[in-house]
């Protein structure tokens, strides 16, 4: 019995001594993740740069037809607006997700495919994974704004 | 207690048989910890990058050190299907010359731009040897920029080293020529033959080369050069052999002479005659190849004339240092005070001193002249001599301490020695023969006195034999300590000519990781789905697409007739770092397309057969990769199948 405790203090000792700096980075991320509410999926927030983002009562037209040059120059080789082509369409997503995952899965593909529940099954879903095509915040908010007049 | 007892008997049993197991791995590299000398974990970055040029190979790779692992091979002077480099639209003006569209060529020795003299890491040149040409290569993108053709030049050897600013990267001719190129008899060689020793200014802003006057030299051969840096900049030196003037067995003939030059060239007096107007200008015909970034195309120019200056006619311009024996290197000490000059038939190393060259020229102290050129007295002007180093001295590069390395091809070995002394502190042998060595920064007023490559040109039995052919052969050297340490043997590409290294810190941050669509220019690029098409004019048809994870679009044309001339322009939408794709087309007659993100490039198809032919991504970049294809139907000539063209039926 005091071996096995003697050799748990031991593990751990290891385990805590070897951990590298990227470990620690993977454990914070871990407890946000478990902070993050995905039991319903409109409050899950995903993973990346953006943790709130406001929404006017109206649709901002300017910025959601900056949003559509964006959406056609970057994203259409992959998304149609309203049917399933490599990727889903967008046409809807904010009844289906949050703003602000919506924004992280533009922005932060690369991790949210690989820790983030919702964005875990989609790539299971489609295989092909959501490219990253370097928008910037401004550049994804616009195309938020976009789909909401799909 | 006797269990206890047996348990501690097999404890110590255990430590004594692993301390042995220990010792008994820890033979050769293991046992002075040279292994993790150059071991660089999985996922972790080598500390300098090394410069490697390919020989005649004509490209430059780009090597990590200390681990000696292979980057990137950067295609220079020759043609790379891999890369597409000189196989697609974009690229073929590239290796344009007077003498046609030349797809191989020798490089030598490269350089990388200085800025006060030391690495500024923006910029690598490198020299063609065969028909003679400069390269800039960016050290952002990690690609050819610019080709620079040098007239009146032949065997582009004494090339290319960059001035402290780069104010000039310097390209002396190895063969002396008729200049202009005429019809004449080899014999009478000895009085007509000129050489050229070229200096291009490189514009400080984007780097593009200009030819901005040649000094038109006796007819000897120039073999190697370097510039005065720190005290000595403003001049520039180049070794001279075969001052015999002959035309054939040089081997003997120009062996002769007790001693033959060096040349110091007063590249800033230079400017003043050109200033004062005493050149001539001279009928040319060169190329000048220049790749923009922004259209992802190259556009080559010929131009018609150079500046030219005679010696004979500009005093102060040229002196002629004695140096025994045919000196091959010319190198110049971080402080400039010193350069050395290695007689490769010499027994000794003879070491000038710029500050007792210009009390000689003050003096006006000269022994004689060669074609109006002063000659300077070499008991003058000599700062000391490494006495019996070696044999065959080749190279000199310098370390941070006040030493010098050279190299010695015959007795294969890289000797240390002191600057000021004289003496040899240090050698150790090279497997084998060994050409130039490379010490990061060791060809400027900062060297980084870590490690030491010596290039060999003879490999032998130290790899696993493939055939008569052997790989040739890198080796790297710890020179922090009092003795230089052997590390490490790795393989090069090609012949491993010349070097140039830096700190990885240098060019880490700066490295493109991808191009911005929104800058791209290329006129035939298509930057959304929506703007793909296929236009045909006449026979030549342009096709439009685009590509990204993991289908082209359009993936279906039709319409395309045997006897057309089909234009691929293709645009990879991806904007993330190392997401390249591909395209390969059955039965094109060039190579593939190697496409990085947000570029646009174009491979010719001139179809054969008639037939359903298929296309695909040749770089693994999904999941998907294997589906990323596609379909082009051939017709017979003059069929009337409609020019059309889709994805996924739209």
């Amino acid at each position: 019995m005091k071996v096995t405790i003697l050799m748990v203090c031991f593990s751990t000792l290891l385990l805590f001594s070897c951990g590298s700096s990227d470990d620690k980075k993977a454990n914070d991320q871990n407890e946000n993740a478990v902070k993050n509410d995905v039991s319903d999926p409109m409050k899950d927030k995903g993973i990346g740069p953006i943790t709130s983002v406001t929404i006017g009562a109206e649709v901002d037209k300017a910025m959601a037809a900056e949003g559509e040059k964006i959406f056609v120059s970057k994203c259409t080789a992959c998304h149609k607006p309203d049917k399933r082509f490599i990727g889903p369409a967008p046409k809807g997503v904010l009844d289906r997700r949050s703003p602000e995952w919506v924004m992280n899965m533009i922005l932060n593909p690369d991790k949210m495919v690989k820790e983030n529940e919702i964005a875990k099954k989609l790539l299971m879903e489609y295989i092909a994974p959501m490219a990253n095509q370097n928008l910037t915040e401004k550049e994804a908010r616009s195309v938020l704004e976009y789909y909401r007049t799909l | 207690m006797k269990k206890n007892f047996t348990f501690l008997l097999a404890l110590s049993f255990l430590v004594i048989a692993m301390t042995g197991c220990n010792k008994g791995s820890k033979s050769g590299a293991l046992k002075s910890g040279v292994a993790e000398k150059v071991y660089v974990a999985p996922g972790e970055h080598d500390k300098f990058y090394a410069f490697i040029s390919g020989g005649f190979s004509g490209q430059l790779a780009v090597y990590g050190l200390p681990s000696g692992r292979l980057f990137k091979v950067i295609p220079v002077f020759s043609v790379d299907a891999e890369k597409a480099y000189g196989f697609n639209e974009e690229t073929k003006p590239l290796l344009n010359t007077s003498h046609g569209f030349i797809p191989w060529d020798d490089a030598h020795h490269p350089d990388i731009s200085q800025t006060n003299g030391e690495l500024d890491g923006r910029w690598i040149f490198i020299n063609g040897n065969n028909t003679p040409r400069i390269a800039r290569i960016s050290l952002k993108t990690f690609e050819t920029a610019e080709i620079l053709e040098i007239p009146n030049s032949a065997g582009n050897h004494s090339s290319c080293f960059v001035t402290e600013n780069t104010e000039y990267v310097v390209a002396g001719t190895r063969f002396s020529v008729p200049i202009p190129q005429r019809d004449m008899p080899i014999k009478d060689y000895k009085g007509n033959f000129k050489g050229a020793l070229s200096f291009i200014s490189v514009d400080p802003k984007d780097g593009n080369m200009s030819i901005a006057f040649q000094i038109l030299m006796p007819g000897f051969n120039y073999d190697l050069s370097h510039p005065g840096r720190n005290k000595s900049h403003g001049w520039f030196f180049f070794t001279t052999y075969n001052t015999e003037e002959a035309n054939s067995l040089l081997e003997v003939n120009a062996s002769q002479n007790d001693k033959d030059y060096i040349a110091a060239v007063n590249w800033k007096k230079a400017e003043e005659y050109i200033k004062a107007g005493k050149f001539k200008t001279m009928p040319a015909n060169f190329a000048h190849n220049v790749y923009s970034e922004t259209n992802h195309s190259a556009t080559s120019t010929m131009e018609k004339e150079v500046k030219v200056l005679d010696p004979a006619e500009c005093p102060g311009l040229v002196y002629f240092l004695p140096t025994p024996k045919s000196p091959h290197g010319c190198d110049v000490d971080p402080s400039g005070e010193y350069i050395v000059g290695s007689g490769k038939l010499a027994a000794a190393l003879t070491v000038h001193s710029f500050t007792k060259i210009l009390k000689a020229i003050e003096d006006k102290k000269f022994d004689g002249n060669a074609y109006g050129i002063p000659i300077l007295k070499y008991d003058d002007i000599v700062a000391g001599v490494v006495e019996q180093p070696g044999l065959g001295p080749l190279h000199t590069e310098f370390d941070d301490k006040g030493n010098a390395y050279t190299t010695f091809f015959i007795s294969s070995e890289v000797v240390k020695w002191k600057l000021g002394t004289w003496e040899v502190l240090d050698r150790k042998p090279c497997f084998y023969s060994v050409g130039h060595l490379m010490i990061p920064g060791g060809n400027s007023r900062k060297p980084f006195g870590k490690y030491l490559v010596a290039m060999n040109k003879i490999t032998k039995d130290r790899y696993l034999p493939t055939g008569p052919e052997m790989c040739q052969s890198a080796q790297l050297y710890d020179i922090s300590g009092d003795k230089m340490e052997l590390l490490l043997d790795f393989p090069t590409i090609g012949e491993p000519h010349y070097a140039a290294g830096c700190p990885a810190e240098l060019l880490e941050a700066n490295s493109q990781k991808f191009y911005k669509l929104d800058e791209n220019k290329h006129p035939y690029a298509t930057k959304s789905e929506a703007d793909t098409k296929v236009v045909r004019e006449g026979n030549n048809v342009h096709v439009y697409m685009t590509m990204i994870r993991s289908h082209f679009s359009p993936d279906n044309i039709e319409g395309i007739k045997v006897g057309d001339k089909v234009f691929f322009h293709i645009t990879n939408l991806e904007q993330d770092f190392d997401v390249p794709h591909g395209f390969g087309m059955i039965g094109a007659q060039n190579s593939e397309l190697l496409i990085m993100p947000g570029q646009t490039e174009t491979l010719v198809y001139e179809p054969k057969q008639v037939g359903v032919w298929p296309f695909y991504c040749t770089d693994f970049c999904s999941a998907l990769h294997q589906e990323m294809q596609g379909y082009m139907r051939v017709s017979a000539p003059g069929s009337n199948v409609p020019l059309k063209w889709s994805l996924d039926g739209e």
